[in-house]
């Protein structure tokens, strides 16, 4: 309990402390990144003023932008709360989320916009993220195990897991795909075939995960020439992402059960029912 | 239209530029810059030593280039450079295999990465403080004097 409460304090501590860093403003200028690769326009930067208040997202200044000075600005976003991902961009050169990033957090009194790097741009702020899913695909991101049969009704049964269990891997499942992580990447930057953090983090989801009986095929699949051996740990994917996901400490961890530093749990698990069954 | 057109990767640049991202990045930047200039060293090293081959003369007209200023300036680099990467690399050794990076949790906000812990940035200092030691040390011995 009171390991709780300290916990809460703390916590109360560094939002206060985030707090204080806010800036004061009444309007600032957006400097957007604006291309059109399809018809062949060149790169340049628009600025626009906003006006702005205390608790305005550069999501909001950016459809301010768009619905009073240049509707022109093309921008991807959905739901305007950190939860689906949709407009990651470069915000004064790192990766974040247009809608969770306040003007109040941003020093200067020009912020400049630009597309997510390491992928396809397609236009202004939008990039294509096809092969970031696909490599997200890659990785079979989904409980496979043959007692949970989703073809055969009757197969079905139920796993039991305690809140230990969940722990081991319900941080790796906050990922809301938003690409910032991707983008911040220098090995995904170098190299096009390397999965990228995200995809490798959502591998150890399902490698940790007590329900997932795919261990071994989910190993083979990371480790390759452009696999998880090519992660040097700059560990700038945890500090772009805007959902605590962490997909270094994912990845290290993947990697340590591949180089025999951790005991993989899921065996000695496995070894015991088989020890109990005799 | 092919995805080259609108290929948006930082390439080299990526790691050129660890301003952005932390501790960690700039470690990171750290470790591939003396990696490379140890591996600078090395050839030129093989470079040196070949010189033998030529006879004697040779090899002491190679050894006197070390003995200037600014081939001293380079051995004190060489020893910075060693040193810094292989207390790093060691640093590596063990947060790459899962070590010491702490446990997944349930993130709070305002996140703080649990794998960017103060072991991490710790270990980072440690390797720099015994690089700028080592080339103390280094200095106190090439231009101290007889």
């Amino acid at each position: 309990m009171s390991e709780t409460i300290e916990k809460l304090e703390r916590l109360d501590k560094k939002r206060k402390e985030h707090e204080k860093k806010e800036i004061e403003r009444s309007s600032i200028y957006l400097k957007i990144f604006r291309a059109n690769r399809a018809t062949g326009e060149q790169a340049h930067y628009d600025t626009v003023e906003v006006p702005v208040q205390r608790s305005t997202t550069v999501l909001d200044a950016l459809l301010y932008a768009k619905g009073y000075k240049d509707h022109s600005i093309g921008i991807r976003y959905s739901c305007r709360m950190a939860s689906c991902g949709s407009c990651g961009m470069k915000i004064n050169g790192i990766p974040r989320l247009a809608c969770y990033t306040k003007v109040s957090e941003l020093y200067g009194d020009t912020i400049t916009c630009e597309p997510l790097s390491n992928f396809p741009h397609i236009r202004d702020l939008a990039t294509d993220f096809t092969q970031f899913f696909e490599h997200h695909k890659d990785m079979q991101p989904y409980i496979q195990n043959e007692n949970a049969d989703i073809k055969d009704p009757s197969k079905l049964s139920e796993f039991v897991q305690s809140p230990e269990d969940v722990d081991k891997f319900l941080q790796f499942s906050y990922c809301i795909k938003c690409g910032c992580c991707y983008s911040a990447c220098p090995t995904v930057a170098m190299d096009t075939k390397f999965p990228g953090p995200q995809a490798l983090a959502q591998a150890y989801r399902y490698f940790a995960d007590s329900r997932d009986a795919a261990t071994e095929e989910r190993l083979e699949l990371v480790d390759d020439r452009h696999g998880i051996f090519r992660c040097h740990f700059a560990g700038s994917c945890s500090t772009v992402c805007p959902k605590g996901v962490d997909p270094a400490l994912g990845i290290q961890l993947l990697k340590g059960h591949m180089l025999g530093y951790s005991s993989n749990e899921k065996k000695i698990a496995d070894l015991k029912e088989r020890l109990m069954r005799k | 239209m092919e995805a080259t057109d609108r290929n948006n990767r930082e390439g080299l640049k990526a790691w050129l530029n660890p301003s952005r991202y932390g501790a960690e990045r700039i470690s990171y930047w750290l470790q591939r810059l003396t990696g490379v200039g140890l591996l600078g060293y090395f050839i030129g090293h093989v470079y040196e030593t070949s010189s033998l081959t030529q006879g004697p003369d040779a090899w002491a007209a190679m050894l006197e280039l070390t003995q200037t200023p600014m081939g001293h300036m380079i051995l004190l680099l060489v020893i910075g450079m060693s040193t810094f990467h292989s207390a790093n690399g060691i640093r590596l050794i063990f947060t790459e295999g899962g070590k010491g990076l702490g446990k997944p949790g349930r993130p709070d906000y305002p996140y703080d990465a649990v794998s960017l812990n103060y072991r991490q940035k710790s270990g980072i200092w440690i390797a720099l403080i015994l690089a700028a030691a080592a080339m103390l040390f280094g200095a106190s011995v090439l231009f101290g004097g007889e």
